[in-house]
Order: structure tokens, then sequence, then C-alpha cells
């Protein structure tokens, strides 16, 4: 299993009725949030009016006071700014690392489940050969030999999250071909591109939605650890890694430098998983 | 007859999984070995220009001749090929390009130093993972909300903060423990927490949930009829059962410690595979990538037969199919 | 109701005066009240949602963390057992009280061997040592006619057959020989002659002086060793007396009802569920009998290859025919191919050997190309109603597209032949909207059956289309489908493992076993003359109402 993989099993148990729900406040204020990290995305100026680059030599390194809420860095620019101004970075890299990742495991995983056993087998094979470079090491293989950068940062994240998906809609597609209304429409005298679109595809693409949502805070997260090691975004983007990298060097000093990008990393990751759960569980009762 | 026949259906019952287990082993490392061959292929560029410090290097030309020859690199790709997977069978793996030394001698000196990590953070990741599922699926509606809550938040931690915000309180403000970890227990406390903490929050997770399960499950009444406590329910029924989707996230779990170690070796300043293998991805030294890359995928494979053997231990339905 | 005033026995194993619980604001019990004395078996029986079961486990304190149970009186063995403390609880569980549930594939835990599952009740109530606990669930295996246990003893659950678990689930329960022993469903899921078995096991239990409290949803299962039988209904016990008195001559409304759902030795025809129309309480006039062959299976056969590489003969050379305008009922219990054969019925599996013809065209030999035009002549009735409709669709969207109108969805014409369809299986409108998971199990059955109809079909097959349902809706379902057999002239086949709704609804009937046909012929001559010895003791393992 990977961290996708149970995310997915935990949402669907999740969704199980005679389950206490456990979302609710969380569900809002997941939701609350979800939409102050769109506006800082889209608007950031709505969200902190100021320059994410205006040096102010003179208010280096203050610490949170109400003038600058998160403090300032080494050349006076306002954290709180910086952050906001960030948050389209990392979530432009988050989303997009997640469709590569979705993409190609959609490609593997129906290729899998739909052509029958050789393919099933290889695909199988090659998907137990990606998992031996577990965690991060299949996109540290990929900066080596693209380089950094954001755009090889970005990728290398979509291939590292792959065969998740691939192994999560594999399994889906096998469990919805089997399902006893796909062959309900079979003594119906449908064809098999009716079944398949009708009923197949609709069914194994519906989560894929929960799983994109869930998949996002986990590719934040790892775009930002490549950042923070240096090998994506670099400074001066305010990508979020990237403003903690930078806030490294002062961390005995300035401790507010390196938190609160974080602090939004980690709420951002937080809002993912509990919105995936929540979007998870109303659309199954519906 | 009848007899010879069954046993050696019993032996090849035993033998055969065995058998094709290891014949899965063998296939997994030459697919690494000859992705890993291939895909450093890609790399635009000499390769006998990296090796003498990159483009920027002015080599001379009889230099560069001398390397090719050296490292075989005149050779067609085939060769170098067949080359290469000879020498992954008799375990060398070949000479680093900036350190000059043999790759071999220098990934498993570093070994030992993020095995000790990783197995550290693993112990402390499922017992406070156990800890906190037993505790907030005995304490009630918001012991189960807290619980919750908690998993969520921790398992979102990225290493990298975590570590920073560990080494901002407890070293810099409460100066009680290091922030450096070079040898001696209090440094390791740090790193392993950073490493223990979010996997615990994924362990916690996945245990509370199939332990929610299991207490609901009619076994349970059962016993629960025939007057077993609610310690005894726990121990006797319901952690086994919770553990078993929990032992079979171990390979992942293995994953998310190797990630981590990079990131945390390299905070803590502390020797390892992590710290040699970030080291290597920034100088691009290909040969200590693959060097580590292979290592962990032997470690992997031998994680996923620790966890199979754990789950067979656990859970006897598996060892009777 | 037993609320006057009743001599309360000195050896009354079980007293329970105004037993109330409630989870929340729902009450589930609304003042309960019966004693069982010692040797005597007391069966409560009610259908889903009646509240037996909560009532069950109150007994044990174990009603749930959130239920509130309170009582005018709860004593076991004379002694008040009412606000115990769980501790308290705990000392008598599984002394002075046992509990078996159904289905104990689920309820021994799958991970240990039950010999330890058996020993725990030693554990925890005697001072007795390993080797004492060995010999003493060596004997109780014993006592419940398990064979051979010494071996099974290190066996799983999940390494005996059903029969065998249920057993060694009882032995646990009964281990230290408790006064009371409370069995709820203790015979759901199992096969009608190891139900037979089980119940057998029960009475003997009752007969060693236990009291027992046998609650099931079938009042033709418990009335061969109830001595009395409580009838539960929204919480309340509405009727209670001796179980010939409550089966013979039943007096409230409810307990007429589910008297009358029972369908075995039901002739072809009666009406299961009471209506209140008095015309439809006659037993219908016999239809006119043809001899046409619209479905005919000739020799089929179908194996299946096991996870260790045999090979498994589900369906072993069968042959038989479907008449137009009739039954024909396939019975077998698990294993005996019956589900395989349905598959090769509806084309969804090919035959090894053999074929099946529909309409004295090949159809299983025919290509699914060509088939596909004729299939809306062969319709299906599903056990997991619920499992065989897209979730992502409303009852609307499901019917609409079974009468092909999918490119009219908004035309007023086809809304009119949805509700005319609905109306055929005794729904409204109203229904359209939902999806299937919000319906009842009755309702989804209907609407299940509104799909095969759309087609217009001329054969059904039916795969244990009632199973999962309560008796009185089991009723209702079989008499709907007795109704449209009458008006549209369908040919039926139903399989089910339960020979008593087969006996009421079939005309012709096949027996399996393993696989393979043991006897054929029609209902009639079957029920009352069996040949094949299989078919003579699977009949005598009918649950009945007996006297």
């Amino acid at each position: 299993m990977s961290e996708l993989e149970v995310q997915a099993d935990f949402a669907a148990r999740a969704g199980q009725p005679g389950r206490p729900r456990r979302l609710g406040v969380a569900e809002t204020a997941a939701g609350v949030l979800a939409l102050f990290l769109l506006v800082s995305a889209v608007a950031p100026h709505l969200v902190a009016p100021g320059d994410p680059l205006g040096i102010d030599p003179l208010s280096a390194f203050a610490p949170p006071t109400r003038a600058h809420v998160f403090g300032t860095d080494e050349s006076g620019r306002d954290i709180f700014t910086r952050v906001v101004h960030g948050t389209q970075y990392s979530l432009v890299i988050g989303a997009a690392a997640t469709a590569i990742g979705l993409g190609l495991g959609i490609v593997l995983g129906t290729l899998a489940g739909m052509l029958g056993r050789v393919v099933d087998f290889t695909v199988n094979r090659f998907l137990e050969v990606l998992f031996a470079f577990p965690g991060l090491l299949l996109a540290l293989l990929f900066i080596v030999i693209f380089g950094p950068g954001v755009a090889t940062a970005t990728i290398a994240v979509g291939l590292s999250t792959a065969p998740g998906y691939a192994r999560i809609i594999r399994a889906q597609l096998i469990t919805v071909r089997s399902a006893a209304f796909v062959e309900a429409a079979t003594v119906l005298g449908r064809t098999r591109w009716q079944i398949l679109l009708r009923h197949i595809l609709p069914n194994t693409l519906a989560p894929l939605f929960v799983l994109a949502t869930l998949g996002i805070g986990q590719a934040i997260v790892w775009a930002a650890t490549l950042s923070y090691l240096g090998l994506g975004a670099e400074p001066p983007t305010a990508e979020w890694g990237a403003l903690l990298s930078a806030g490294r060097t002062y961390i005995t000093s300035a401790w507010w430098m390196s938190f609160f990008p974080g602090l939004f990393i980690v709420l951002t990751a937080v809002t993912a998983t509990v919105l995936g759960r929540s979007i998870d569980s109303r659309m199954r009762h519906a | 007859m009848a007899e010879p026949v069954n046993r050696r259906r019993a032996v090849l019952r035993v033998i055969g999984p065995m058998a094709a287990r290891l014949g899965g082993a063998v296939f997994v490392l030459w697919a690494v070995a000859s992705i890993t061959f291939f895909a450093v292929r890609l790399i635009p560029g000499d390769p006998a220009q990296a090796v003498l410090g990159g483009p920027g290097s002015q080599a001379s030309p009889e230099a560069l001749a001398l390397v090719r020859n050296e490292y075989g690199f005149d050779q067609s790709v085939l060769v170098q090929y067949l080359a290469q997977l000879g020498r992954l069978a008799t375990g060398d793996l070949g000479r680093s390009y900036a350190l000059n030394q043999d790759v071999g001698p220098l990934v498993l000196g570093q070994l030992g130093g993020t095995v000790l990590l990783a197995a550290l953070a693993l112990v402390v990741a499922w017992l406070l993972a156990l800890a906190l599922a037993a505790w907030s699926t005995r304490g009630g509606l918001v012991a189960a909300r807290v619980g919750s809550g908690l998993e969520i938040v921790a398992a979102a931690l990225p290493h990298f903060w975590l570590a920073t915000s560990l080494i901002v309180v407890f070293s810099i403000w409460l100066g009680v423990l290091p922030p450096i970890s070079t040898g001696g227990a209090t440094g390791l406390v740090l790193p392993v927490l950073t490493l223990a903490v979010p996997l615990a929050g994924f362990l916690g997770q996945v245990l509370r949930e199939s332990l929610l399960t299991a207490l609901e499950s009619p076994f349970v009444l059962s016993a629960r009829a025939r007057g077993e406590s609610e310690r005894g329910v726990l121990w006797t029924h319901a952690l086994r059962h919770a553990s078993l989707p929990a032992i079979s996230l171990s390979g992942w779990a293995f994953g998310s410690l190797i990630s981590g170690a990079i990131v945390v070796e390299t905070i803590f300043a502390r020797p390892g595979l992590g710290r040699t293998l970030l080291n290597a991805v920034t100088l691009r030294d290909v040969p200590v990538v693959i060097g580590v890359v292979m290592i962990v995928a032997v470690a992997y494979i031998l994680m996923t037969l620790l966890t199979d053997a754990a789950s067979r231990l656990v859970d006897p339905r598996l060892r009777l199919a | 109701m037993s609320t006057t005033a009743r001599r309360i026995e000195p050896d009354a194993a079980l007293t329970v005066r105004n037993l109330r619980v409630d989870f929340g604001a729902d009450p589930v019990v609304r003042g309960v009240s019966f004693e069982v004395a010692r040797g005597e078996c007391l069966a409560i029986v009610g259908e889903s949602g009646s509240g037996k079961s909560v009532t069950a486990r109150s007994l044990l304190g174990l009603a749930g963390a959130n239920a509130r149970v309170s009582a005018d009186r709860l004593e076991l063995g004379g002694q008040n057992v009412l606000g115990l403390t769980d501790r308290a609880w705990r000392a008598r569980r599984g002394k002075d009280v046992g509990l078996v549930l159904q289905d104990a594939l689920v309820s021994l835990d799958p991970l240990r061997p039950i010999g330890r599952e058996i020993a725990d009740s030693l554990r925890l109530h005697t001072t007795l040592g390993a080797a004492a606990r060995a010999r003493r669930v060596l004997e109780l295996l014993d006592a419940v006619g398990l064979p051979d246990p010494a071996r099974q003893v290190q066996k799983l659950s999940g390494q005996l057959s059903g029969g065998e678990r249920q057993r060694a689930l009882i032995a646990a329960a009964i281990a230290l020989n408790p006064p009371l022993l409370i069995a709820d469903e203790p015979t759901t899921a199992l096969d009608v002659t190891v139900q037979a078995q089980i119940l057998a096991l029960l009475e003997q239990i009752t007969g060693d002086g236990t009291a027992v409290v046998l609650i099931s949803h079938d009042l033709a299962v418990v009335s061969h060793i109830a001595h009395r039988v409580a009838v539960m209904h929204d919480g309340l016990l509405v009727e209670t007396g001796s179980s010939r008195q409550v089966l013979g001559s039943p007096r409230q409304e409810q307990t007429r009802r589910m008297v009358a759902a029972i369908p075995a030795d039901k002739p072809r025809g009666t009406r299961l569920s009471l209506s209140a129309r008095a015309a439809d309480a006659a037993p219908k006039p016999a239809r006119p009998a043809t001899s046409a062959v619209v479905l005919e299976a000739i020799g089929l056969s179908k194996s299946f290859r096991r996870p260790d590489g045999t090979r498994h003969l589900a369906v072993d050379d069968v042959s038989f025919a479907l008449q137009r305008g009739t039954t024909l009922g396939i019975v077998g219990e698990s294993g005996s191919g019956k589900t395989t054969t349905a598959r090769l019925l509806l084309a969804l599996l090919p035959p090894d050997q053999g074929e099946v013809r529909v309409l004295d065209q090949p159809w299983s030999a025919a290509s699914e190309k060509a088939r596909r035009g004729r299939r809306s002549g062969v319709g299906a009735i599903y056990q997991d109603a619920l499992g065989s409709f897209d979730p992502r669709w409303s009852v609307a969207e499901i019917l609409t597209d079974a009468l092909g109108l999918r490119h009219r969805r908004r035309a007023p014409q086809t809304t009119a032949r949805l509700v005319t369809l609905l109306d055929q299986v005794g729904l409204t409108a109203a229904v359209l909207r939902r999806r299937p998971l919000e319906l009842s199990g009755g309702q989804r059955q209907r609407v299940g059956i509104a799909r095969a109809l759309a087609a217009r079909p001329e054969i059904l097959i039916c795969d244990e289309p009632v199973s999962s349902l309560d008796v009185s809706v089991q009723a209702q379902v079989l008499d709907l489908l007795d109704d449209l057999q009458r008006e549209r002239g369908l040919s039926l086949i139903f399989i089910s493992h339960d020979l008593g709704v087969v006996q009421h609804v079939s005309d012709n009937i096949v027996v399996m076993r393993a696989g393979r046909l043991v006897e054929s012929g029609p209902a009639t001559r079957v029920f009352a003359a069996p040949q094949h010895p299989y078919s003579v003791q699977l009949l005598a393992a009918i649950p009945r109402l007996s006297p």
C-alpha cells in the first residue's frame, strides 16, 4: 500500500454508514481555509496588499508584530505577504504534479485493468519495479538526469506519485468491471462500448476527483521538500519550500522565517485531506 | 504410490512460493539496475566530462580520452550495460566521480547510521500510533475526534519543517537537546522524533480505523459475552486484527523513512545514506546515486519480505493458503 | 401481552419486566416482559428492526455504549442484574448466561484456533490449568457433536464447514454450563440440512435443563424446538404463548401476517401477503398448462480452476426444460452449482459442454452479437438487488435505460411509461428520483423486477430473489411475481436454497447437489414422494410450521 492507497481506503471506510461522522467543524474550517488559499493564489493582493519583494532594511529580522504578523526576513520583506504571494507557486506546482501523476496513473491503470492478462501482468511488474524506488528516490533520480529546477521538480514529484495512482485505478477498474450492475447491463443486451461508457468509466473516474484532492497536499509537501533541499524552486521565488530554505540560515535568530511558510504547507495538506474525505463521503451518500 | 506424490506436492507448496518470491526479487533488482543504467544514458553531455568535474572544468582531450578508456565509455552501449550488470552481480558499484572512492565501501559505511535512525523511528512511530489508537478508541467521541485530528495533522507535517521547528524549540529556546546529531543518544532524539511523528500519524489513522472495525465485529461481541474485559478484548482480539493493515503499510513506511532520512540527515548534519545521496544528486555524481538506489532497492525488497513474514505471523490464515 | 400478573415460577432462569432500551431519542425496545424457566425454550420472533436483537443483548448487559436500558425487573436466576457495573456483568457473562450469534465465521475470532476461543471462557471464569482446560474443550466439542475434536481444536473457524463452526461457537457459549443460553439467529445462513442439526443440538441443550432464548426472524424454524413463542414488532411483544397456540391460532394481526407469509406447504397460487381485498385471499385458479418449451438446458457442464490448479466441476451434465407460463424451481444447498447454472442460463458464462436453447434457437452457442437482440426476451432478477444497480443512477435513470428510452428521457411519454411500470410492481412515482441506496430492501427488489419487466421478457431468471428479505416482504414479492406470471404468461426459473419458497412457487422442480441434478419432476410429485435419498433428507429438513 502507498500513502495514497491508504488515504483512498480510509476515505472509503469513513464513508460507511454507521460510522460517526467526525468531520463537521473540521469540514467547515477546511472549507474556509481552502477558500482563503484559492483567493491567495488567484488574487494575492486582496489578502496581502503589500509588495512581496518590497525591501525595507530598517525593519529587517522583525519578529511577528501587529505590523508584520509573520515578521520580516533579512531584507525586511514582510513574510506574510511573501507567503500569501507564494501560494500560487505552491498550488500550481502541487496541481501540476498531481495532474502528471494522475495522468500517468490513469494510462497505466487503464492499460492494466482493461487490456487482458498479459498487459496486466506486464504493467504490474513495471509498477512493482517503480515501487522499489520508494518515496522521493524516483524524483531524485529524475533530477540527477535532467538537473534541478521548478519544472523538473514538478515532473519528478508527478512521476513518484504515478505508481500509487496506477495501482488504485487498476483496482477500481477491476472492481467495477466485475460488479453485478455491469452483468445486469449485459443481461439487458447492452454492448461492450455502451457498458464501458455508461457504467465502467463513470464509476472508475468519479473517485479520482477525491484522489486528486487528497494527492495535491502530498504533492505540495514533496515539491516543497525538493525546493528546501535546493533541487526545486529557488529564491527569490516565494514558493513555500524555497522560503523555508531561505530561512534556514537564520534559524537561530529568526525562527519565524521558517516557521510560517511551513505552517502554510501543513495547513494546505490538512485542508486537502479533510476536504478529500468530506467530498468522498458526500459523493457516496448524495 | 500416493504417499511420495503427496509429499512432493507438500514440498513444492513450501518451496514454490519461496522460489517465486526470490525470482521476483532478482527480477526487480535487474529491472532497477537496467532502468538506472539507461536513464543515466539520458544525461546530456559527455560522461567523461562529468568525471573530470563537469562542463566547467577545461579538461584536456588527452585526459578525456584516458577517462573514457578507464570507465569504458568508448565501448558500445550493450557492452557497457553487460559490464555494468556483471559488476553489480559481483557487488562492485563502481567509482565515485566526485570523491574518487569506490562506491560500495562508501555507501555501506553510511548504511549503519541510516538503518539505526530508521529502525528507531519505526519503533517509536508504532508505539505512538498504538498508544494514540488505543486511547482514542476507548475514550469516547471527544477522544476519537481529538485523536483523529492529531493524526491528520501529524501525517501532514513535512519532515523539514518539523525538524526546524523541533530545533527552534528544543535546541534554541529550551537548550535541552543538541541541534546536530553526531553520535550520542541525545543527538538522536530530535531526528528520530522528526521521522516518527508523521509516520505515527499515518499508522495511527489506519490502526484506529481498523480497530473500530474490529471492535464492532461479531467475534468481539462473542468475546464480551464470554466475560472478556475491555482490555482483554483489545489485546487478545482487536489489536491483532487492527495491526494487519498497518503492517502491510510498512513498505510505504520504508519509503517515507528513506525520503525523511535525506532531509533529516541534512538538517541535523548526520552522516548517512540520505545525506550521501543528496550530495551526490547535487554534484551529479552518478555512480554514487546508482549505488544508493541499488542499496535502497535491496532494502525495499528485504522490507517487503519482512512485512510478508510479519503478516503471516499475525494472520494464520495466510499460512494456510 | 403478558402484562397480567403471572405467577413467577421458582425456577425461572430469567425474568424480564417492562424492559425498555433506547439509543438517544429513539426507543428500540418499548416495554417488554417475559420469563424463561429452566429447561424451557422461548423463541422471540420478529422482522428486522423489531428490536429482538437489542432485547437479547440487553440480557447480557451488551446493548451498547450509548444504549439506555431500564426495566421494572431484570433477573438472572433470581438475582437482579439491572444497573450492574461492567465488572459485575463480566463476572456473569459466560458463566450465568451464554450467547450464540449467527454465522460463526465472523462470530469466532478468525485469527485464533477454535480451541483457544472455547478455552477462553474457562480461562476467564475458572482456575483450571492449561491441561485441564484442553481436556474440557475436547469434552465440549464432543458434546456438541463435532467429529474428531482432537484434530479440530487447532483449526481456525475459516477451515471448518458452516455447521462445524456453529457447533464450535455453541461449545464456547456452553463451556461453563450457563443456566441461560441466548441464541441470536443461530441457524441463519446455514443450509437447511445443517440448520436441522443445529436446531436438534439446541433442543438437546434445552433438554439438559438449560433455559434457551432463541431469537429468530423465521417462525417456521423456531416452531420445532420452542416451547413458547413471543412475537416482537416495533419494540413490543405483540403476542406470547405456546408454540401451538401462537402458530395454530394467532390472535394478533401481526402474528397472522407472519404465519400467512410462510410459504412452505401453501399450495401454488395461495396469497402469502394478507391483503385488504378479500378477493385476493382466495387461491387463484390454476393456469392452463402448455407443453411448449421456452428454455432448455441440454447436458450443461462448467468447471472452474481452483487456486491450487485443480479443476472444480461446478455444474456437471445438467439438463432440464422450462415450459411456457410455468415456473421451474431449482433448489440446492451451498455449493450445489445453482448460481453457476443461473449464469449459464443468462449466457454470462459459456458452458464447457452442452448448450442452452431459448425459444428453440441456439442461445449459449450463439455469438454475443447474435444474442444481444434476443436478450430482451430473457430477464433476470438478482439476490443482491442493490449491487445490480449502477450506484450513480436514480430509479428513473435505471428504468429509462431498461426501457431503451435514454434518448427521450425528458419526454412526457417516457415519464408516463415509468409510472406505469412502477405501478405494475406496486411502487409509486415518488421513488423515481431516489437512488437504490435510499430504498428499503423490498422496494429495491421491486425496482429490480420493474427493470426486468421493462423489456417485456418472456422468461425471467430469478436467482435467490427473496433470500435477503424479511418474511413479510418476501411474501409480497412472491405474490407480485405470481401475479405478473398470471397476467403476462411469464415463464420463470426460480433458483433458491429455500425449499419452502421453491415448493410454494414451482410447477416443476430440479434438485441439485454438488453440481449434479439428483432429481427433477413436477413439484407436487417431488415433494410428496421424493425418489432420491438426498431429496428425502432435504425435504425432511424443511422448516415447517409443526404442531
